[in-house]
C-alpha cells in the first residue's frame, strides 16, 4: 500500500516534502501582493502629442484634422448613447479622424495604469462607483486646464462662449485651487427628497415644510402601513443629499462651507445638531422602514417605488435608475428638503443642486484639442437636448428643455430648481474628500445613527473626529472654497 | 537512485523557477520597494520616505480593525470548515450503516451527497456573493422570509447591515461555498485508506467515534494539514476580499462601521480609491508577514509522526 507514502526512505528531498512546500510558497505569494505590482510604474513611455491642428471659425482649438481620438466613458446610469450620438457628429465634423470608444464601468481599473504608464486617453467621464480620486489627479497635475475650452466660441452661437452657456456653478466646481477649471461636469444633478405625488395625495397630504408636517405626515403614512422614509442603507452617503441642504437651510450657508473647509468644531454647530436630532426623530418612531439599514441603493428604490416608503433622499438619476421597477402612475417629483421651522436662516426651497459626470482631459492625452472638442460638441443645444431627452436628466448647458417633452421626475425637478432661484447649495465634501464623506462620515457615522445604533450627539462627536483627522492628514490634499 | 537527483530536479525546474521569480519573487521585492516611496499609483513619480508608511499603518485605527477581521477570518474559517468537511466525508465514505457484504460503507445515497456539497465549487465566489446578498436581504431576503414561514416573524435581523452580525453572515456564506471541495478533498485521502483497518477495527467493536479519531484522521493527517493552510490562505487573501466587497455596506465594502472591513480589501481602497498606492503596498506587505506567519504555525504546530503503511 503506497498510495501515500511517496518519499524515499534513504531521506533526503521526496516527491512529497517538495511539492508540499512549493505548493505552500505558490500558495501564499499568489493572493498577496503580486497583483499590486501588476501596475507598477513603468514611467517613461509617455504618449507622443500630435501636432495641433489650424484653427478656424469652425474649429476654434484648433484640433488636428486626422489625429485619432481616444474617449473612454462610464456606462453608468446614463447609458452610452448619448455619448456615440455626439461622437458622430465629431466623426462628420472631421472626416479624416477615428475615435475610439471605450464605454466601462471599471474606471479605475481601465485607466489607473494608463495614467501611470504616462499614456491617458484623451477624454474621459470619471464617474461611478470606481470613479477615480479627482483631488489626487489634480495634485498629481495629471489634468488638463480646460479654459481653453471654455473661452472657444459655442457651437450654437459664435459670439457666446462656451462659458456663456454653462448652468451657473458648472465653472465653479470644476476649480480645485486658484483659476485653472481641471473638471466639466456634463449632467446636472437635482438632488432631494424624492416621492410619489399619487401617493401623497392619496394620503390628502402635501408635501411638509416644517418638520413638525414632516412629522404629522409620517405618522399619517404609518396609520396606514406604509413607511415614511426608506434610504439606501448598505450606502447611508445618500441621507446627506437632503441632510446637508437642510443643514444649511437652517443655519445658512456658512455653516456647509465650514463643513467644506474642514474647521475645527464645523459640525458643533446648533443647526447641524438639530437637523441631526430630527432625522434621528424619525428612526425613534418607527417612521422608518423596517430593514433599512440592510438594504442597498436599488433595494431601498423598489421598496420605494412599492410604495412602501413615502420619501427617499436621492439625485434625479433616480427617474432613470428606478424605471424599470415605478408603475406608470407613480407621479415622480421630487421637493427640497424640509426645514425645522420658521427661524431657519434661508427659505423652503434651498437645496442641492450641482454638476455630475465629471468629464477630464488628461494633461498626458496625446490628442487633448480634439477631446475639448468633443466635450464642446457635447455642449451643443441639440446634443443636450437628446441628452435631457434619452436619460431624463438635465445637462450643464443652460437652458436646452424647451420644446421636448419633460418625464414627471425632470419636470418636478425643473420646477423645483425655479423655485430654489439663488438658493441652491453645493457642498463639496463628496467630490473634495471621497473617504471621508462616503466611508466614514456615511457608513460608520450617519448610517449608524439612523439604524438607531448612535445616538446624535455621540455621531457629530465621532464625525468631528474623523473631519479633524482628515484636516489634519497630510496623505490627503486640502481645498476651500474660495 | 540517489546519484544525480539534485541535477535532475536542478534541470527540471529552471525554467518554471525562472517564471516564478520574474512574475512572483520580483513583484513581491518590487512591493516592499514600493512601501517606502510616497508613490500614490496615479502617476509615474514618487520618492522615497523611509519608513513613514510604516508608522502611519501602526497609528492607524482601521489597519487594525482590518488585521483583527482577517486574523479571525484565518482561525475560525478553517477549523469549521475544515471539521465541517472531515464530518462529512466521513460519513460519506465510512460512517454509515454496515450492509452485506461491505465492511465499510457512506450513509445512504452518498454519491447523491457528494455532488450537493460540491455544487457551490462550480459557482464562481462573485456569484455565490451576489446570491447571498439576496438572501440576506431584509425585507424580502430567502432568510427573513424563512422565518416568517416558521412563525418566527418578531425576529428579523438586518444581517449584512447590522455591525454585529455582518462578519459572522460572511463567514458563513466562505463555508458554504469551500466546504464541498474538501469533502472531495478528504474522500479522496480516505478511499486510499486500506480497508482491513477498518474491518480489524469492525471486528474489535469499535465505533464510529474511534474509527473516525484513531484510524481515519491519523491516517489523513497530511491531507487535512494542506487543506487547512489552503483554506488559511483563502480566508486571508482572495475570497475574503471578493465576499466582503461585494455582500457588505459601503461604497467599497467593509461593513457598517468597518465591521467586516479585511486586509486585501483595504489594500484595495487604498490603492484604487484613495490614490496612495505606496500605503496599501505597506498594507500589502503585513500581510504578507501574517499569511506566512500563519502558514508556518500550522506545519510548526500540525507536524505529526509520519505513519506508514
Amino acid at each position: 500500500m503506497g498510495s501515500t507514502s511517496a518519499h524515499t526512505n534513504e531521506g533526503g528531498l521526496g516527491r512529497r516534502d517538495l511539492i508540499k512546500r512549493s505548493a505552500a510558497i505558490g500558495l501564499i505569494s499568489v493572493p498577496t501582493m503580486g497583483f499590486l505590482s501588476a501596475c507598477a510604474s513603468s514611467s517613461g513611455d509617455s504618449n507622443e502629442k500630435v501636432e495641433k491642428g489650424t484653427k478656424s471659425e469652425k474649429n476654434p482649438l484648433g484640433v488636428n484634422e486626422g489625429a485619432a481620438l481616444d474617449f473612454v466613458l462610464f456606462d453608468g446610469g446614463f447609458g452610452q448613447q448619448y455619448a456615440k450620438d455626439a461622437i458622430t457628429i465629431y466623426e462628420k465634423n472631421y472626416p479624416k479622424a477615428k475615435v475610439k470608444f471605450t464605454p466601462t464601468q471599471k474606471i479605475t481599473t481601465v485607466l489607473q495604469p494608463r495614467f501611470n504608464g504616462g499614456n491617458p486617453p484623451d477624454l474621459i467621464d470619471n464617474s461611478g462607483a470606481e470613479q477615480m480620486d479627482m483631488g489626487v489627479l489634480v495634485g498629481q497635475k495629471q489634468l488638463a486646464d480646460l479654459t481653453a475650452l471654455l473661452d472657444a466660441p459655442s457651437i450654437d452661437d459664435p459670439k457666446k462662449t462656451v462659458r456663456d452657456t454653462l448652468r451657473p456653478g458648472i465653472v465653479e466646481m470644476g476649480q480645485f485651487d486658484g483659476a485653472p477649471v481641471w473638471v466639466l461636469y456634463y449632467a446636472y444633478t437635482v438632488y432631494g427628497v424624492w416621492y410619489s405625488q399619487k401617493l401623497l395625495d392619496s394620503l390628502d397630504a402635501k408635501y411638509p415644510e416644517t418638520w413638525d408636517e414632516m412629522l404629522a405626515v409620517c405618522e399619517k403614512a404609518k396609520k396606514k402601513g406604509i413607511a415614511g422614509w426608506t434610504y439606501a442603507g448598505k450606502h447611508p452617503y445618500y441621507l446627506p443629499f437632503s441632510l446637508y441642504p437642510m443643514i444649511g437651510k437652517v443655519g445658512g450657508r456658512e455653516v456647509l462651507d465650514a463643513i467644506d473647509n474642514l474647521e475645527p468644531k464645523a459640525w458643533e454647530h446648533p443647526a447641524v445638531k438639530a437637523c441631526f436630532e430630527a432625522y434621528y426623530e424619525l428612526q425613534r418612531k418607527g417612521y422608518i422602514l423596517k430593514g433599512t439599514p440592510g438594504l442597498d441603493h436599488i433595494q431601498s428604490q423598489t421598496a420605494w417605488t412599492e410604495n412602501k416608503a413615502l420619501f427617499i433622499p436621492n439625485g434625479s438619476w433616480v427617474e432613470n435608475e428606478a424605471a424599470k421597477t415605478m408603475p406608470a402612475d407613480f407621479d415622480l417629483a421630487v421637493s427640497a428638503p424640509t426645514g425645522l421651522d420658521a427661524s431657519d436662516k434661508m427659505p423652503f426651497g434651498t437645496m442641492w443642486a450641482s454638476g455630475g459626470e465629471p468629464f477630464i482631459v488628461p494633461a498626458k492625452a496625446a490628442n487633448a484639442e480634439g477631446g475639448m472638442e468633443q466635450l464642446r460638441i457635447m455642449l451643443s443645444e441639440a446634443s443636450s437636448k437628446n441628452f435631457t431627452q434619452s436619460v431624463k436628466s438635465l445637462s450643464a448647458f443652460n437652458g436646452g428643455t424647451d420644446g421636448i417633452e419633460l418625464t414627471p421626475g425632470l419636470k418636478s425637478g425643473v420646477a423645483a430648481l425655479q423655485k430654489a432661484g439663488q438658493n441652491v447649495v453645493n457642498p463639496r465634501l463628496q467630490d473634495w474628500y471621497v473617504a471621508l464623506q462616503k466611508e466614514k462620515i456615511g457608513v460608520a457615522c450617519i448610517g449608524e445613527m439612523m439604524a438607531g445604533r448612535a445616538t446624535p450627539a455621540e455621531t457629530i462627536k465621532k464625525i468631528q473626529k474623523f473631519a479633524d483627522e482628515a484636516a489634519k492628514d497630510p496623505n490627503i490634499k486640502h481645498y476651500k472654497h474660495q | 537512485m540517489q546519484h544525480g537527483k539534485n541535477r535532475f530536479i536542478v534541470g527540471f525546474l529552471a525554467a518554471p523557477l525562472a517564471l516564478y521569480a520574474l512574475f512572483v519573487i520580483w513583484p513581491f521585492i518590487q512591493s516592499i520597494y514600493y512601501s517606502f516611496t510616497d508613490w500614490t499609483g496615479l502617476s509615474p513619480e514618487f520618492g522615497m520616505v523611509g519608513f513613514d508608511n510604516y508608522s502611519r499603518m501602526l497609528d492607524d485605527e482601521i489597519f487594525w480593525k482590518s488585521l483583527q477581521h482577517s486574523l479571525t477570518f484565518a482561525v475560525v474559517l478553517p477549523l469549521v470548515t475544515v471539521g465541517l468537511a472531515l464530518f462529512f466525508a466521513f460519513m460519506l465514505n465510512v460512517g454509515g450503516r454496515r450492509r452485506r457484504g461491505a465492511a465499510i460503507a457512506g450513509v445512504r445515497g452518498s454519491s447523491f451527497y457528494k455532488i450537493v456539497y460540491f455544487f457551490p465549487q462550480v459557482l464562481s465566489i462573485v456569484i455565490v456573493a451576489l446570491l447571498f446578498q439576496f438572501a440576506y436581504n431584509p425585507n424580502s431576503g430567502a432568510i427573513n422570509s424563512a422565518l416568517k414561514l416558521v412563525g418566527l416573524g418578531s425576529i428579523q435581523p438586518d444581517w449584512l447591515g447590522d455591525p454585529d452580525l455582518a462578519l459572522i453572515c460572511v463567514m458563513v456564506v466562505l463555508v458554504w461555498s469551500t466546504v464541498g471541495f474538501f469533502v472531495v478533498l478528504f474522500s479522496a485521502g480516505m478511499a486510499s485508506i486500506p480497508r482491513d483497518f477498518y474491518e480489524a477495527a469492525l471486528l474489535d467493536g469499535a465505533n464510529r467515534f474511534t474509527t473516525f479519531f484513531k484510524i481515519t484522521l491519523p491516517l489523513l493527517w497530511d491531507t487535512v494539514q494542506s487543506g487547512w493552510i489552503y483554506m488559511g490562505i483563502l480566508a486571508l487573501g482572495a475570497e475574503s476580499f471578493a465576499v466582503v466587497q461585494i455582500m457588505t455596506v459601503g461604497p467599497n465594502g467593509g461593513g457598517p462601521d468597518y465591521s467586516t472591513i479585511v486586509m486585501p480589501l483595504y489594500v484595495y481602497q487604498k490603492a484604487f480609491r484613495d490614490g496612495q498606492a505606496a500605503y496599501a503596498t505597506t498594507i500589502g506587505v503585513a500581510l504578507l508577514l501574517v499569511t506566512l506567519a500563519f502558514a508556518a504555525l500550522v506545519m510548526k504546530v500540525g507536524r505529526r509522526e509520519r505513519l506508514e503503511f
